[in-house]
């Protein structure tokens, strides 16, 4: 693809196949393990009646998750405890949405994707979510070199992670009309 | 009276002041690109873009920066809406 670019009150890419197959699967992966978190704390007899959903107080022993999820206090394990429970159910609840904007708006065998500010607001979030996702699993760190010796195992994925950051920097300046 | 733009930087310098009992803060991280940075801080907040430009250089350089303050429940809203940007941050009150 080459970068996005906006076009009246639209931003405009084109994904080739491979591209539009790669972002989906990677996007899809995220609400996989989105939904394997939810899938441990099933609903209690309370929330049933009342409602209000709480999540689980403790942080995801998955670093992954744990960089999706994070604590909402350093100092504080009561405040943070108390807080992912009550927020962590919405929390993925949005990334689950910003990721199936992702799956409606890239067509399956790559093309034109042409996106709304809403839709490209969303985009950010699940393209920064993947990075994320990815930057972990990688161990990304400020000092990295751009390509990782060819011994190294993480080498290969490397390009994938540079694609992504390419396409959510182009992204990111053509939404705010730079 | 402060001309607007006194008072912008007044708020960026003082945040945690005398009202503000608790803070956000965003945590320096080697993936969030400084460009997203800017673009959440300005749409979550509605920051100007040198503002929001100046946390961000803030989070990059020196690891951290505070972005909003005020009551616990409108500082905890402020974290799960960066959570939700995919920002690393934090809550803590202001000592």
């Amino acid at each position: 693809m080459k970068q996005w670019h906006r076009s009246g009150d639209e931003v405009v890419a084109t994904f080739e196949r491979q591209e539009a197959h790669l972002l989906r699967a990677m996007v899809d992966q995220i609400r996989d393990i989105l939904a394997a978190r939810t899938a441990q704390a099933p609903a209690d007899e309370l929330s049933a009646l009342t409602g209000i959903r709480t999540g689980p107080s403790t942080a995801p022993d998955d670093r992954v998750l744990a960089r999706l999820l994070p604590e909402f206090s350093r100092e504080d394990p009561a405040l943070s405890g108390g807080l992912r429970s009550l927020h962590e159910p919405e929390l993925i609840d949005t990334k689950d949405g910003v990721a199936a904007v992702v799956l409606d708006t890239c067509p399956r065998d790559g093309g034109t994707v042409r996106l709304g500010a809403e839709a490209a607001a969303a985009w950010l979030s699940a393209l920064n979510d993947v990075r994320l996702a990815l930057g972990t699993v990688l161990e990304v760190s400020e000092d990295m070199p751009d390509q990782l010796p060819d011994s190294d195992p993480r080498a290969p994925h490397f390009g994938v992670y540079h694609w992504l950051t390419y396409v959510q920097e182009t992204l990111v300046l053509a939404v705010a009309g730079e | 009276m402060t001309s607007p733009v006194e008072l912008e930087r007044s708020e960026v310098d003082e945040v945690g002041a005398v009202d503000t009992p608790w803070q956000a803060i965003v945590w320096n991280d080697p993936v969030n690109l400084m460009s997203y940075v800017t673009y959440v801080l300005q749409k979550l907040f509605g920051y100007s873009k040198d503002k929001a430009n100046k946390l961000m250089l803030d989070v990059h350089h020196k690891g951290r920066a505070i972005v909003s303050s005020g009551s616990k429940d409108k500082v905890e809203l402020d974290v799960s809406k960066l959570h939700a940007a995919g920002l690393w941050a934090t809550m803590e009150r202001h000592s």
